[in-house]
C-alpha cells in the first residue's frame, strides 16, 4: 500500500481575481459560488435502498462531510439540496412537491438512483415515473441502488453547478418560465 | 486614559459595521420567492389541519405525570440495589419508608380515581 502514490484531487481552484500581498479580489459572483459550494446543507428524502446507501455516504468511510456538506437539514428552511433517494410513489409525490416548494432559495434538486430519476424497475401504476414530471431536478445519479462514490460524484456535479451559478439566475426569465412549468409560483 | 479606549471603539464599529454589511447583503443578493404554499408551516410536506392549540383531555396529562413520577421511583432504586450489602440495615428501612410514602401517594391516587380511564 505505500508503494502507491497518492493523488490529491482539486476539488476546487481559486477564482480570477487580483491578488497582492495579504489580500486577494475577485468578482461577487465567484466569491458567493464558492462559498454556496462549500456550505450546500443537504436534506436526505430518503424513501427506500439509495437512502441505505445515502447512510454510507455520510458515514465515516465516504464521509460527504469533506466535501462541506457537513450538516443535514431536516427542515426545508435551512436547506440548499434535496436530495430524492429511493422510489416515489404517486401518493408521496404531492409531499415532494411541499417539501421543495418550502425549501429556501437558491435550491438545487439531486435524484439518486434509477427509481428518483425514471421509476426504475417499478413501471407500474402507482409510482412517479421520475421526480422531474413534479419538480426540476439539477442532477441524476444512475444505479440501484448507486454506489456511494456515485453519489459523491453527483453531488461534485452539484458543487459545479453551485459554483457557475450567476447571482440573477433564480429571477431570470428562463427561470420563470421553469416554474410556471412545474405549476410553481 | 479615555484614549486608551479608542482602539476598542473601532474594533466594536467595525465588527458592528461588518456584521451589518454582510447580513444586508445576503439579503439584497439572496434570491427569494414567497407564496402561500411556501410559507405554509411546515409539516413535513403534509398539508396541515386545524388547529395545534385544541384542548384535549386532561387523563393524558394526569397518566404522564403520574409515570414520571413512579419512574422517578424506579430510578431511585438502581443506586440503592448496586448498594445494597453496603447500606445494610439502615438503608433498607430508609427505603421502606420511601417506598411506604410513594405507595401512600398511590393508594391516595387510586382512592381518587385518577387512572379511571372510563370515567365521566
Amino acid at each position: 500500500m505505500s508503494e502507491n502514490k497518492i493523488i490529491k484531487p482539486t476539488i476546487s481552484e481559486m477564482p480570477e481575481g487580483v491578488s497582492g500581498p495579504g489580500f486577494f479580489a475577485t468578482r461577487l459572483d465567484k466569491a458567493v459560488g464558492l462559498a454556496r459550494k462549500f456550505s450546500l446543507w443537504p436534506l436526505p428524502f430518503a424513501t427506500s435502498c439509495c437512502g441505505i446507501e445515502f447512510m454510507a455516504t455520510m458515514g465515516a468511510t465516504y464521509d460527504l462531510a469533506r466535501f462541506g456538506s457537513e450538516r443535514l437539514s431536516f427542515s426545508p428552511r435551512q436547506s440548499d439540496l434535496l436530495m430524492v433517494m429511493g422510489t416515489i410513489a404517486k401518493k408521496m409525490a404531492p409531499v415532494l412537491r411541499h417539501v421543495y416548494i418550502q425549501m429556501a432559495e437558491p435550491k438545487w434538486v439531486i435524484a439518486v438512483g434509477a427509481c428518483a430519476s425514471s421509476g426504475g424497475i417499478f413501471d407500474t401504476y402507482s409510482v412517479l415515473q421520475g421526480i422531474d414530471r413534479i419538480i426540476p431536478v439539477d442532477v441524476y445519479v444512475p444505479g440501484c441502488p448507486p454506489r456511494p462514490e456515485q453519489i459523491i460524484n453527483g453531488i461534485l456535479k452539484i458543487q459545479k453547478l453551485v459554483e457557475n451559478e450567476s447571482l440573477g439566475r433564480r429571477n431570470s426569465p428562463e427561470y420563470l418560465e421553469l416554474m410556471k412549468k412545474y405549476n410553481m409560483e | 486614559m479615555v484614549q486608551d479606549y479608542i482602539p476598542v471603539l473601532i474594533q466594536t464599529l467595525l465588527v458592528l459595521g461588518f456584521v451589518i454589511t454582510v447580513m444586508a447583503l445576503t439579503h439584497f443578493t439572496g434570491p427569494k420567492r414567497f407564496s402561500r404554499e411556501k410559507l405554509d408551516n411546515f409539516e413535513c410536506g403534509i398539508e396541515g389541519l386545524g388547529n395545534a392549540r385544541s384542548p384535549f383531555s386532561v387523563k393524558y396529562f394526569l397518566i404522564a405525570i403520574l409515570f414520571v413520577l413512579f419512574d422517578v421511583e424506579v430510578i431511585f432504586m438502581y443506586p440503592y440495589a448496586v448498594n445494597f450489602k453496603a447500606l445494610g440495615k439502615d438503608g433498607f428501612i430508609d427505603m421502606l419508608l420511601f417506598v411506604l410514602l410513594v405507595l401512600a401517594g398511590f393508594v391516595y391516587i387510586l382512592l381518587k380515581g385518577a387512572l379511571k380511564w372510563e370515567k365521566n
